[in-house]
């Protein structure tokens, strides 16, 4: 599927509608159409409905977490002349606090054809977390979007039943965040090394 | 003249040892000796009903074991029963993540007494190749006592059938008085284990500190270690 020209044809049909192409440079090259989620209910829509689209499967739903110093203009802090570091900032504030995103794939099975990736991001990682839930669209998105309301924390709007999935309801952190500290309970490692050599100091340590 | 009231001492096999020549001739002429102890003993060991109970993968190779093929049955168990009222024995057959472990201790609380415990497989003895997740229990030790370990991803049948017939081994030895007497007949041992509750972050509490001792290490860097942790 096109995405040079799919983008154009869905701002003509949802008006007020911002797509982004969001390109993949690895040889899959599967890029993605980042939508805004004030619209992604109609967009989506869209999707599924038009005879020649027709996007009736859903196939994965899954989670990014971007925290600041994960994303792309972060990535690698520059070494400046006078010995210290740098942050490359120029994109402002939601550079500086990051984002989650909700991955969508999307298949035909009428047309066979796809996919399309779409992807919603929220306003940032603590408060504003909510983003709407594509499960009325497309059934099959419902345990998906559980799953992603469980480890990493979006609350999408919307779902039928959002409760957690895969921990228990009185856990109350997102474990596939990048910032999840997991509780310390090491055990003995024969081979410890790097991250888990540092949990086995961190660990002994603390109980000394 | 108090008479010294002799006191019936089952379990000291000392006291009780026959010539083993004797007995084989005497069973020769028909007559059956043993003493109450090999009796018990035989009992328990030759009647192991296994919980019907699997977690992963193990439980598949736990499936094959009792099927014609390998044929636990031969061992004296049985029956699978799928009510732990019935059990004597758990064979903990797979990962158990942490929202799971409450619902296993559970279960082993609510098997009567005497009851053994295999932990078979990587998983139900550290955690294995999940072991540094966020959701997986790090051992069912942590919460009840282990009778035998079986190592494997998953063990194959013959290892399950191994670690069987060491548990056999295990109650057939057994002496049923004095300080090695086992867990069931030892009033001062518990026979419910308490059940961990779902924390914020956690089970809680993360182990049972009776039952688990975690492993005493000493941490030594080699001398051109460069994790640069020192």
């Amino acid at each position: 599927m096109n995405l040079e020209s799919l983008k154009p044809e869905l701002e003509a049909a949802i008006p007020g509608c911002r797509l982004e192409i969001i390109s993949n440079p690895s040889p899959s090259g599967q890029h993605s159409l980042l939508i805004s989620p004030e619209h992604a209910l109609d967009l989506a829509t869209f999707l599924r409905d038009a005879p020649h689209l027709r996007f009736d499967y859903c196939s994965n739903v899954t989670g990014v977490d971007w925290p600041a110093s994960a994303l792309p203009g972060k990535a690698k802090p520059r070494e400046m002349e006078d010995g210290t570091e740098h942050d490359v900032d120029e994109e402002g504030e939601v550079q500086a606090t990051g984002y989650l995103e909700a991955v969508y794939h999307l298949y035909s099975m009428e047309r066979k054809h796809g996919p399309v990736i779409l992807r919603m991001r929220t306003e940032n990682r603590d408060t504003r977390v909510h983003l709407p839930s594509l499960t009325p669209i497309w059934r099959s998105a419902d345990f998906q979007e559980r799953e992603i309301f469980d480890l990493f924390g979006i609350i999408f709007d919307g779902h039928p039943d959002l409760r957690r999935i895969l921990m228990w309801d009185e856990f109350t952190d997102h474990p596939m965040r990048r910032d999840y500290v997991e509780p310390d309970d090491y055990e003995y490692e024969p081979t410890a090394h790097d991250d888990v050599l540092r949990k086995t100091m961190h660990h002994y340590s603390g109980n000394a | 003249m108090a008479k010294e009231s002799p006191r019936l001492d089952i379990g000291s096999s000392e006291r009780f040892l026959m010539d083993e020549a004797l007995k084989s001739e005497l069973a020769k002429q028909g007559i059956f000796t043993t003493s109450l102890q090999e009796l018990y003993n035989w009992g328990r060991r030759s009647s192991l009903w296994p919980l019907n109970f699997g977690l992963a993968c193990c439980a598949i190779e736990m499936i094959a074991t009792t099927m014609a093929r390998y044929d636990l049955a031969r061992f004296g168990a049985e029956v699978f029963r799928p009510s732990p009222r019935q059990a004597d024995l758990m064979i903990v057959a797979g990962t158990i993540t942490k929202k799971m472990a409450p619902q296993v201790v559970r279960l082993y609380n609510q098997m009567p007494e005497p009851k053994y415990v295999i932990s078979m497989g990587a998983c139900a003895i550290s955690g294995g190749p999940f072991k540094q997740g966020y959701n997986v229990l790090k051992g069912i030790d942590r919460y009840i006592p282990v009778d035998i370990y079986i190592p494997g991803c998953p063990p194959r049948p013959e290892a399950l059938i191994d670690g069987f017939m060491a548990l056999q081994a295990k109650i057939d030895a057994q002496q049923l008085t004095g300080e090695t007497r086992p867990r069931h007949l030892n009033a001062a041992e518990p026979s419910e284990f308490p059940v961990p509750k779902f924390g914020a972050h956690d089970l809680e509490p993360s182990q049972n500190p009776d039952t688990w001792h975690p492993p005493l290490v000493n941490i030594t860097l080699a001398d051109n270690d460069e994790s640069g942790i020192a």
